[in-house]
Order: C-alpha cells, then structure tokens, then sequence
C-alpha cells in the first residue's frame, strides 16, 4: 500500500479556515491527507502544539494564518513568524526533517491558494516518507 | 513509637543532590533524629545486599536522585520502589534526565569514540578498546554495569509517587518537604511536585522588567549586564520564563540567566517548545533574513532550552 501521509492543519478562525471553507464551497479538488484544527489565531500555535502533533504520529504539520499585517488580533502572525523558523532549528538539532513543518499565509478569499498548499505539502511529505520517531522505551 | 525509615540513593548524577541534603545544616541533625536512615551510600556505609534483605515496602520514604543511564541505575531504580513505599524523584536528573540527559542528542557509539579513543586528553592503550561488561582476570571476572543508548527519567523506568525539581533542588524547599512529611498530615496527591512553586522562575525575579525588543543576543562573557535589569531584556538568553518557581531566582539575582533546572512551569509540557513560545514573543523583526541572524546568535538552542530536560521533554532525544 502507498504511504499516505497524516498532516495536522492549523488554521486561523479568520483567514485561513475561511480560505479552507472557501475551498469546500468552490469544490476545488485538495488532497485529503490534511486534519484540520482550527484555533483561534497562528498565534495561538503553541510550539508544543506542534511536537506533540508529531509525537501523536503526524509525518508533517502546516500552520495557516492571515497574511501579515491582516491578522484579527493585529501582531499573532508576527508572533508565529518568529517561532516557526526557531523551532525549525529545534526540530533540525532534533533530527527532524525541517520541509515536515510549514508556515503558510492563506486569507479567507484563497481558496485555491488552500487547496495549492495542501497538495504540495501532501507530495512532499510523500517523498520524504513517514516520520518514525524513536520515541521508545 | 518507631521512627520512619529514610533511604537516599544516587544514579546517574554528579553528587550536588547530596550536597543540597547536606546544606541543610544543622537541620540535619533533625533529620538523623526524626528518621531511622537505612541506606545512604555517600554518606554511610551500606551495602546493596542489605537492601535486597529488607522486606517490600519497609523504607518509608526514599529520596533517589540522578538519571537511569545505566544498568546499575536501573537495577537499583526497581529495588528502591520495590522496597520504598514513597518513592521520589528528587532532583532535576531524577525528575526529567537532567544534564546527565543532553547525551540523548548523541549515541553511545559516539560517546565511547569521543571519550576512549578521540578526546585530545585520551591516550588510546589496547587498541582504544571500549569498556567491557564482563572482563577476565587473572584473579577472576570483572563485571561493570551496562552503559545504555538513552538516559532516562526515574519515572521513565518505575512509577514514582513524588517529584522535587531543581539542580540541586534548594535547601530551604527540601527542609519545607521533610518538615510537611514530619508534620503527619496527609500526604499529597501522588504525581505532585513538591518543594517548588506553581508560577515562572520571573515571577520571583526582582529584575526590573520592560517591555521586550530584542534585536541581539549575547552570550553571558560578550557583555556585562546592568545588574537591575531583567537579563533577557538585555539580550542574554534566559530561561525564566519557561521555568517553575521554586529557588527564588537564585540565579537571575546573581547576574546569571536563568538555565532551567526547576523544570517546566505547571500545565507546561515541553519546556523548549515554551521557551521558542516566549522569545518569539520577544523578538523585534520579522523578515527572515533579520530572523535568521538573531538566531544564529543563540548557540546551540536545544542544548539552552532543555539543558535539564530533555529525556522527560515531547521528543525525548536525537531521532536521526
Ligand atoms: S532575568 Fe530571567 S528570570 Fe528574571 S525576569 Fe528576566 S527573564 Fe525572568
Ligand atoms: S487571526 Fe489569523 S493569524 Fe491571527
């Protein structure tokens, strides 16, 4: 059986679940691979959301977000473009592959912009393969 | 009536657990009077036998410290709890693998390698030949515990009824604890951290606090802080805000940034990914090119943000 890859979805209550809904609505054609968990803002995403993603078995994770300068709480996106590229070194030094995590601006009216990601992202993670995590005894 | 029976024990540790027991002072002399000691190897000579001849459950209490890195931690982590019926983790080793645990971002290959055949202290005798569990002698067989591939946290191995952070935990907090057990009331739900507080490491921190921008980083010999203000205002890399309470900012108020041992705050479960959290809250640029400089500046994040807890942290270790 082909590897399917499981990615955990974080998307902001404002754009980018919109974008994602927009999505649904238009009928535009995603990969399925992609759960979506809403919160209420990128910068809600605590980092620990995102190791225990991949702890719990997730081969990647995408945070979405307002595009910057739009976001409903003015500064959260600025908060998550900081920590994501740090975490991603923290997650390099972990000896995870850092392409696992990514950070994308996707406003309520993308639509496709939701489904182009999220189908990148599936086939990415596809190449790279399952994350196995010697998280053993 | 008899008194309670006290054990101490030490694994992987480096013996300053021992000595927070010993800073108690003049208070220990409390202890030896409130509890019947039975078994403290760096202080009194018992051996391993008479423990195994104790019967299950007969030490009260046993304070164990130090990481299980080895079969001899191991071994002796199940009999303490066989033979404990308070079995607690005291200390950052025991509590979450402590520094013992930053060699979970290597191997034990690499270890060996590095400390028997490539160090420049290392003069390599036998072909640089690692150390053997089981050695024969003329005068018969040597055998040494097994060294193993991960270092764990106490309650990685057997279950562990209390915790006591800190490295080492703080006299003041050990006395509070042995004095709350003294008192005969009831002991606390098992899983508790004890002797240690339940907000951050800042909030007993007298620095003055400002809001933060911080657009550089320095490493503690590249600048000479204002002793007034808070440390991570000053752009040095401090633990505090990913960190429990319980040493009353010891460090911070020596000049010196917060390192972590207390472990995470309450309700935290990874106390990198919250210190990520906190300096991504602080840090004043957003373009990536300004971002990756600023962090070039803080050296070897994983080894700053889990210095003390990375065996009990999400990932645990190195995966690749
Ligand atoms: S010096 Fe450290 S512990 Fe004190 S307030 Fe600043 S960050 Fe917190
Ligand atoms: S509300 Fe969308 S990123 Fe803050």
């Amino acid at each position: 059986m082909s590897f399917e890859p499981k990615i955990i979805g974080f998307l902001c209550n404002w754009c980018s679940y919109s974008g994602a809904d927009l999505a649904g609505v238009s009928r535009i054609k995603s990969a399925p691979n992609v759960r979506i968990i809403r919160t209420m803002c990128s910068g809600r995403v605590d980092p620990t959301f995102i190791i225990k993603s991949f702890q719990l078995g997730a081969d990647g994770v995408v945070v979405m977000g307002c595009h910057l300068g739009d976001c409903h709480y003015q500064e959260g996106n600025y908060k998550t473009i900081r920590r994501i590229p740090l975490l991603k070194r923290l997650l390099k030094e972990f000896g995870i592959d850092t392409r696992r995590l990514r950070l994308e601006w996707v406003s309520a009216s993308e639509g496709d912009r939701f489904a182009k990601v999220v189908n990148e992202m599936t086939e990415e993670i596809r190449q790279i393969g399952p994350l196995q995590l010697k998280n053993d005894k | 009536m008899a008194k309670p029976k006290l054990a101490l024990y030490w694994a992987a540790s480096c013996g300053g657990c021992e000595i927070a027991v010993l800073d108690l002072h003049e208070k220990i002399l409390d202890v030896a009077n409130a509890f019947d000691i039975v078994f403290w190897p760096v202080a009194m000579d018992f051996k391993y036998a008479d423990v195994r001849a104790m019967e299950d459950k007969s030490i009260d209490i046993c304070l164990f410290n130090g990481a299980i890195r080895n079969s001899e931690n191991e071994e002796l982590a199940h009999l303490m709890r066989a033979k404990s019926k308070v079995l607690v983790a005291f200390g950052s080793c025991a509590y979450e693998g402590g520094i013992p645990g930053l060699a979970n971002l290597t191997t034990k290959e690499e270890i060996f390698k590095w400390v028997y055949r490539d160090s420049p202290s290392t003069i390599v005798t036998n072909g640089g030949v690692y150390p053997q569990t089981h050695t024969k002698m003329p005068e018969g067989e040597i055998e040494i515990p097994e060294m193993y591939e991960v270092v764990k946290s106490l309650d990685q191995v057997v279950a562990v009824e209390y915790y006591i952070p800190g490295c080492p935990p703080q006299p003041k907090q050990i006395w509070s604890v042995i004095e709350y057990i003294l008192s005969g009331q009831p002991l606390p739900p098992a899983g508790s951290i004890l002797g240690a507080g339940d907000k951050t490491c800042c909030d007993e921190c007298p620095l003055e606090k400002k809001e933060k921008k911080l657009k550089n980083f320095y490493r503690p010999y590249e600048i000479i802080p204002d002793p007034n203000l808070c440390l991570l205002d000053q752009g040095i890399v401090c633990m505090g805000p990913a960190t429990r309470s319980g040493c009353e900012a010891l460090c911070p108020k020596a000049n010196m940034a917060c390192r972590g041992c207390y472990g995470p705050p309450p309700n935290c479960l990874d106390q990198g990914a919250k210190m990520v959290s906190a300096l991504g809250s602080v840090i004043d640029a957003h373009e990536p090119e300004e971002l990756d400089k600023i962090f070039d500046q803080i050296v070897d994040p994983i080894g700053t943000f889990y210095t003390f807890s990375l065996p009990h942290s999400i990932l645990r270790r190195k995966q690749q």
